[in-house]
């Protein structure tokens, strides 16, 4: 429905092509799948977080009329428990994963039980009613810190203490001493709260199974096809990876909750090769919440130390991180790597110690959270920086400035295991951002309005997080245990029409507008003519999915190649033809000519054409045009930026209202703004609603609170403002785009911005720290306290 | 079970429903209309709005039963011969949806606030829609989606604001 021709394509906010299937009620999701003979499962979940099964009696269900069959764990014990791809890498990990069902030990609520499939949804439902178990409740803990401390429940035999791993980094005994000799020292306990990542579309899995070629399609709601296939094969059925085929159909939201293996895609295959009827099992909301993974839950102590005249000297992070009652699949690497080696943020800190100490609770699976174990170390090392101002009575804008990372000084080693920061220039993101939001006037008026008993707040944010991750090499030392190359085919058909696939795939991102935005660039062909193919793991090259805002930056460093190595050949073939040498080709507006002679000229097209057809190759030539890249990049890519929000606070109510938001963002080169401008917007609004809304809560039994969306606040529209967003651009030099990712970036930066601002505006009250979300019953008692 | 005729989309229908069937259910997996969506059990999401004789409602929380002889309008039934509602317009011009899931829901909330309130505030759009929940734009587009449209249907001249 786009005709978009003009070139060239990259930089243009052209509008997606995604979208006229998703505003007219055709978009095809995993609900609105329907198979022959298509089974229902329900599932029975535990209601205690942590309790013995004595006995499971299914005999009244099972007898419902329109009932299937009920199976309980006992019966999948052919299959082994799901995999965790990511333990911390170099130290002890204490490994426990979840089955696909719950034996003889359930650790949190939600766990599945077991499973009813019946002719319809609602048979199915009515069916768990009737499954009766015996439970044996045992002693639960669910706080990450109290876990760790003696006479606490103990979850896992292997895990004493209930510790996964105790990781650190950094200089210990120099960080000590600076923190010893420092002129001044700030400390604080700060919490980042549990967190739901609640995408609109909950998650599920449909799976079928061929008996003739002993074959399994999975459709499941997935930001990573391949890497289920992977998982779920190898390593949980035992089975060669060829004999499964799974399906991302549309994904209504990830936000990374949708990246991971989990039971029901294990007891949806198990189940329709047991039956031989293909079986659906989709999420409600509260199943959601209960049983799919959460984000955050840290409980950290943090001391930063520095000189009179604002120098940051020393860095000292305590951190607790619970991971739930079971190893998600990356869990263990979030909450170490993407978190303990960016702790020190956009600044200079010569000294820097951290240990986290990962922990198991009573509690569902935590695992990567849009920005994953970045958004908790930009939140505390910019809280603490703020702390720092105050104490020493600096603008806190001025406190960044002394502290950055000089320009001069990239690429960049922080001293913390990680690989350098690829490029960045961090004043002028600063500067503008100041300007933007007229920050002068703004802590004039703030004196002003305060005189008057009005409270104004200003909150800064400088953040740096990492995108693009990658080298294999580095992750695999880091504990991954598989690549982080992406790969992309692109492959010309005869008419000259271009097929892309690749296995990155999009749930949101607009990767086909993207992607396709490149590839007609590269080629010189128009952008209506790239088809980009993916979600399918029968139809594209392997490839590790969409995460880590890594798309762009290694999935489309992928495509560029590969569309490279086809101009390559074509003028290869071009020359041929028109008797030339192909080091005396040019490659430019779709047309293959001879330098200084343009009018001895082959079109794309035509090469295309020749090449399919392959009549005539030149020698050692083979016919057509198709070519595939696998790309390992040598770095991540590391955007940076600053935010600025203006907030002011009612004493009277305790509500906020979040006056302006100025982001200036540095993803790098931008192929489509109005792409990457969405996913800021939709990124700040994740922060900001951890800073205002959101908190995941289990009670002292486990029990989570927040089970519905009337209990966990995701914002509507009234709830947030409108959105300033602005760019410097500071090329990466890892690849050939000059990308950096904006996937994630808006979440990293936007949570402390918020909570700086409300501090900030508390205080007169002699507030210098509050916990996340900053409601309107913590801000009232602050306020009279 | 109860017998109901609906029309939707401008089509009748008769159809056996049980009792307890939720007109989201009807429309899914009956009639096979799978751009109404369900995002929770609650009532929260709004991603099940559809038109009930012209009016807003969550189908999720809708007995099919009390349709009878109703008029429902769902996302398919929104374009007209193949040209897009200028709220189908705005939010693709606008860029107003991500994943696209509350999409629906959004839009049919919308298309009901624009006949109650045709010239609305950017506030007035942000309150008429506190029913729908979107995970992915933080609602900034979806308010700029919405003005285009009730500017477009207002018979002014409209474009996509700038980036």
């Amino acid at each position: 429905m786009t005709s978009e021709t003009t070139k060239p394509m990259i930089g243009r906010a052209i509008k997606r092509r995604e979208d006229p299937k998703l505003i007219t009620g055709q978009g095809n999701f995993l609900d609105d799948v329907k198979l022959n003979d298509m089974t229902h499962a329900a599932v029975l979940r535990s209601p205690y977080a942590h309790a013995r099964i004595l006995s499971i009696d299914t005999r009244k269900a099972a007898a419902l009329p329109g009932v299937v069959a009920v199976f309980v764990g006992k019966d999948l014990l052919d299959v082994n428990a799901l995999p965790c791809a990511w333990p911390a890498g170099g130290f002890k990990n204490n490994m426990n994963t979840p089955r696909a069902m719950a034996v003889d030990v359930v650790r949190f609520v939600g766990e599945a039980v077991a499973v009813v499939i019946a002719e319809d949804r609602f048979i199915a439902r009515d069916a768990i009613d009737l499954i009766d178990v015996d439970y044996e409740p045992l002693a639960v803990v669910v706080d990450p810190e109290k876990a760790t401390q003696a006479g606490a429940p103990q979850l896992h035999e292997n895990a004493p203490n209930n510790v996964v791993v105790e990781w650190s980094a950094g200089n210990r005994e120099g960080t000590n001493r600076a923190v010893a000799s420092a002129e001044v020292v700030v400390k604080e306990r700060i919490v980042n709260q549990r967190l739901m990542a609640t995408p609109i579309e909950t998650r599920g899995s449909i799976a079928r199974y061929e008996s003739s070629t002993n074959e399994f399609t999975l459709w499941t709601s997935s930001q990573a096809p391949h890497v289920m296939r992977l998982l779920l094969t190898a390593f949980v059925f035992g089975i060669p990876e060829t004999k499964l085929r799974v399906i991302a159909p549309n994904v209504g939201g990830g936000f990374g909750q949708k990246i991971f293996v989990y039971p029901d895609m294990v007891f949806c295959m198990w189940i329709s090769r047991k039956l031989g009827r293909p079986v659906k099992f989709v999420e409600d909301r509260s199943e959601n919440f209960k049983s799919s993974t959460h984000g955050r839950d840290h409980v950290t102590d943090v001391e930063l130390c520095g000189t009179r005249d604002g120098k940051i000297t020393g860095l000292r992070v305590k951190t607790y991180a619970g991971l739930g009652a079971y190893l998600s699949t990356i869990a263990p690497g979030v909450a170490t790597t993407l978190y303990g080696r960016i702790i020190t943020g956009a600044y200079k800190i010569p000294n820097v110690s951290i240990d986290v100490i990962a922990t198991y609770t009573n509690t569902a699976m935590v695992d990567a959270y849009r920005g994953a174990g970045r958004p908790e170390a930009s939140y505390l090392i910019e809280r603490i920086v703020d702390r720092f101002a105050v104490e020493l009575g600096m603008d806190p804008a001025e406190v960044r400035r002394r502290n950055y990372i000089p320009p001069t000084e990239f690429p960049y080693d922080n001293g913390l295991g990680l690989l350098p920061y690829d490029s960045g220039n961090y004043a002028p993101a600063l500067d503008k951002a100041l300007a933007n939001v007229g920050y002068t006037n703004l802590r004039q008026e703030q004196a002003a309005l305060r005189a008057q008993g009005r409270y104004i707040g200003i909150g800064l944010s400088s953040y740096v997080e990492i995108c693009g991750v990658a080298p294999t090499a580095w992750a695999n030392g880091q504990g991954w245990g598989a690549g982080l190359w992406e790969s992309a085919n692109v492959r010309i058909h005869l008419t000259g029409q271009v097929v892309v696939t690749t296995g990155s795939l999009p749930h949101g991102q607009g990767v086909e507008t993207t992607f396709a935005q490149i590839v007609a660039d590269e080629l010189g062909v128009p952008y209506d003519s790239v088809l980009i193919e993916h979600s399918d793991t029968a139809g594209t090259p392997f490839g590790y999915g969409t995460y880590g805002s890594r798309s762009l930056a290694v999935g489309g460093t992928a495509m560029v190649k590969s569309a490279r190595k086809i101009k390559e050949k074509a003028k290869r073939l071009a020359a041929h033809l028109l008797e030339a040498n192909p080091e005396d080709m040019i490659f430019a507006d779709g047309k293959i000519s001879v330098k200084g002679s343009p009018d001895k000229s082959k079109t794309f097209g035509e090469i295309a054409l020749y090449a399919s057809v392959g009549a005539s190759m030149p020698e050692g030539e083979e016919p057509f045009l198709d070519e595939t890249t696998y790309y390992d990049p040598p770095n991540c890519t590391f955007p940076f930026g600053t935010h600025i929000s203006v907030v002011e606070v009612f004493p009277d109510t305790g509500a906020v209202e979040v006056k302006r938001y100025v982001a200036v963002d540095d993803v790098g080169n931008i192929i489509n703004p109005r792409i990457v401008h969405g996913q800021l917007h939709g990124g700040i609004a994740q922060g900001m609603a951890q800073a205002l809304y959101e908190n995941a809560v289990y009670d002292d039994n486990g029990q989570l609170l927040t089970g519905t969306l009337m209990d966990y606040a995701i914002p509507n529209a009234s709830m947030l403002p409108d959105f300033e967003i602005s760019h410097t651009v500071t090329p990466s030099p890892v690849n050939p785009l000059g990308v950096k990712g904006a996937g994630e970036a808006g979440t990293i930066g936007s949570a402390q911005c918020i909570m700086n601002a409300v501090i900030d505006a508390l205080s007169p009250f002699g507030v210098r720290h509050m916990q996340m979300p900053a409601t309107p019953e913590k801000i009232w008692h602050a306020t009279r306290s | 079970m109860a017998r109901i005729t609906v029309t939707v989309n401008g089509k009748s229908h008769t159809s056996d429903v049980e009792d307890r069937t939720l007109l989201v259910h009807y429309l899914r997996e009956q009639l096979n209309l799978t751009g109404t969506h369900i995002g929770c059990d609650t009532s929260q999401c709004g991603a099940c709005v559809v038109l009930v004789d012209g009016q807003s409602v969550k189908s999720c929380t809708t007995l099919a039963a009390r349709c009878d002889h109703a008029s429902v309008t769902t996302i398919e039934g929104l374009a007209q011969d193949g040209t897009l509602h200028p709220l189908q317009e705005g939010f693709w011009e606008c860029h107003g949806l991500q994943c696209g899931f509350c999409t629906p829901g959004m839009i049919m909330s919308a298309y009901d606030l624009l006949q109650q309130n045709p010239n609305p505030s950017d506030d007035e759009v942000r309150h008429g829609l506190e029913g729908n929940l979107c995970r992915c734009t933080g609602y900034h587009n979806i308010v700029r989606a919405v003005q285009y449209a009730a500017a477009k249907m207002r018979g002014e001249e409209v474009s996509a604001p700038n980036v």
